[in-house]
């Protein structure tokens, strides 16, 4: 499908440092629910290469240690083994995560808020970008005021606005519907063109991986280790219906279904 | 709405007439139980009395759960920055809620004296503790997934703390606060009996020697009133302040889940 809307005027956040993730062996294993349990091994020996401004994918069935990974790579939980070597990242998490007692404009200036800048700074800096995502009128909403997909929209404008070199985004437009998905992909894919950063993308739409990597990672269920890696050398902006695509996902999904 | 105000409205009344029904033909001397025109009438004539004594018990309720407030708010952001600061305090603050005030009250007025001091230390210390313990209960719930987003935006400790835990620790600094206004009506009453010269619990502890039971009653009545006035204000605070939270609503942080399912 074609995508809608043109990449928005505005840009992200400036103040982006140059970097990458390397990720070499990681295995992480999670204690039993109850003593003498076995423990749920997550993830074993996954590497995965990010060079700073390339977007890499991360499909796989559910619980197959997605999250774990992204929260590895952000250095927010230590691996068991392996080696990890990442610019600062910050994470979209799976489930949007906004306070319930701050308006969509503060919610989306929380990182800013984080990176030290005042609230007028924030809210400066926020309001062009809610705009540009359909939240206009809605800047003082909060969460419980939202539907899921702007809810989700602010949460990932929030991790923008962190300025960070890597971005982790962890099922980013799962909740939104198709076509605001095409929409959000397409914003995505032209404030990355224009401005390049590193991130991670995990999400169970084969097709959004495509669309939107440079390299697509397919994790095995768990304990998840890469059993593919599809390179997508197709030229951007990209098309799903593009030949290139189009077998690449056929191999895909033959992967995850393994 | 307007009819259930009506039903609650129709029962105090059928209640209050009955009372006063039962005081005149039920042969309870009066000086037991005066009729509620009794009541009513003492509060009109001694309205001066009253009113001076009343003063200074709101003053001392006020005042010490200001100081319970203040308390509990610096023990509650110490113990939550410092675990090993709550695993050597948390026993202890339990502890301080077995304090038998009835038996210490009159020794911290041998020891303080008998103005404000020793009443602020008794209201103050029955106060803590349900103020302290939601509080900290808020601080601790804040959703760890929350915390780790925080970090992953390059936060400070502190400013995960301003941003986020604090806001969202108010909820529960104002639920301890209302559950203490009724602490604190009961802890200044019992405070001014253990010696004090003047205060509502003083006119009341000397009212029932002169056989002015209905002024006695009429205390209590303004001190009721008081009470529930304060929670009444106090909720209305909370409602500004923290109107995110509504009982029933929404508790913890950032609860929506997507429609992914995330498996843990
Ligand atoms: N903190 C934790 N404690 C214990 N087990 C955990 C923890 N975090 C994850 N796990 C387990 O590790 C495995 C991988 O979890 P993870 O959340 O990374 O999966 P995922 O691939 O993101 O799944 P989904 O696609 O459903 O979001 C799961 O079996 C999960 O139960
Ligand atoms: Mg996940």
């Amino acid at each position: 499908m074609q995508t809608r809307i043109q990449a928005p005027e505005t840009a992200p956040a400036t103040r982006i440092e140059a970097g990458g993730v390397r990720l070499e062996g990681v295995t992480k294993a999670f204690p039993g629910r109850r003593r003498g349990a076995d423990e749920v091994i997550a993830l074993q020996g996954v590497s995965l290469q990010a060079a700073p401004g390339e977007t890499v994918a991360v499909v796989g069935p559910s619980g197959c240690g997605k999250t774990t990974l992204l929260e590895i790579a952000c250095g927010l939980i230590a691996p068991d083994g392996g080696t990890v070597d990442a610019a600062p990242a910050a994470l979209m998490a799976q489930r949007d995560l906004l306070l319930p007692w701050a308006g969509a404009l503060d919610n989306a200036g929380l990182a800013l808020r984080a990176a030290g800048a005042s609230r007028e700074e924030a809210r400066e800096e926020a309001r062009p970008l809610l705009r540009d995502f359909g939240l206009e009128g809605f800047e003082r909403a909060r969460p419980h005021e939202l539907s899921g997909g702007m809810r989700q929209r602010v949460a990932f404008l929030r991790t923008l606005l962190s300025g960070r070199p890597v971005l982790c985004l962890d099922e980013p437009f799962g909740a939104l519907d198709a076509i605001t998905r095409h929409e959000m992909q397409a914003w995505l894919a032209g404030a990355l063109a224009r401005e390049p950063r590193t991130v991670l993308l995990v999400t169970h739409d084969v097709e959004e991986a495509l669309v939107l990597a440079d390299r697509v990672l397919v994790l095995s269920p768990r304990p998840g280790h890469v059993v593919a890696t599809l390179e997508v050398g197709a030229p951007r902006p990209r098309r799903r219906t593009d030949p290139e695509l189009v077998a690449l996902r056929e191999r895909a999904l033959q992967e995850l279904r393994a | 709405m307007a009819t259930l105000t009506m039903i609650s409205l129709l029962i105090v009344a059928g209640l209050i007439g009955a009372w006063e029904l039962y005081t005149h033909v039920g042969g309870v001397d009066e000086f037991l139980l005066p009729a509620p025109s009794a009541v009513a009438e003492a509060l009109v004539e001694d309205r001066g009395l009253l009113w001076e004594n009343f003063v200074v018990t709101a003053g001392e309720i006020g005042l010490g759960i200001g100081v319970a407030v203040a308390l509990a708010l610096a023990c509650a952001v110490a113990l939550h920055f410092s675990a090993d600061l709550r695993r050597a305090l948390y026993p202890l603050l339990v502890g301080s809620q077995t304090i038998p005030i009835p038996i210490v009250a009159p020794l911290l007025v041998a020891w303080l004296g008998f103005g404000l001091a020793p009443k602020l230390a008794i209201v103050a210390l029955v106060c803590f503790f349900p103020i302290v313990v939601p509080t900290i209960d808020a601080l601790a719930r804040v959703d760890a997934d929350l915390r780790k987003l925080m970090r992953s935006f390059g936060a400070s400790r502190w400013q995960t703390f301003r941003l986020v835990e604090a806001p969202a620790a108010l909820p529960g600094l104002f639920t301890g606060a209302k559950l203490s206004v009724a602490f604190a009506t009961f802890a200044a009453i019992l405070a001014e009996q253990s010696g004090s010269e003047n205060g509502l619990g003083h006119l009341v502890a000397q009212a029932i020697p002169q056989f002015e039971t209905a002024r006695a009653y009429a205390a209590v009545l303004i001190l009721s009133a008081f009470a529930v006035a304060l929670f009444g204000l106090l909720a209305l605070a909370e409602r500004r302040l923290a109107p995110w939270h509504r009982p029933g609503g929404v508790l913890a942080v950032g609860e929506r889940r997507l429609p992914v399912d995330p498996h843990r």
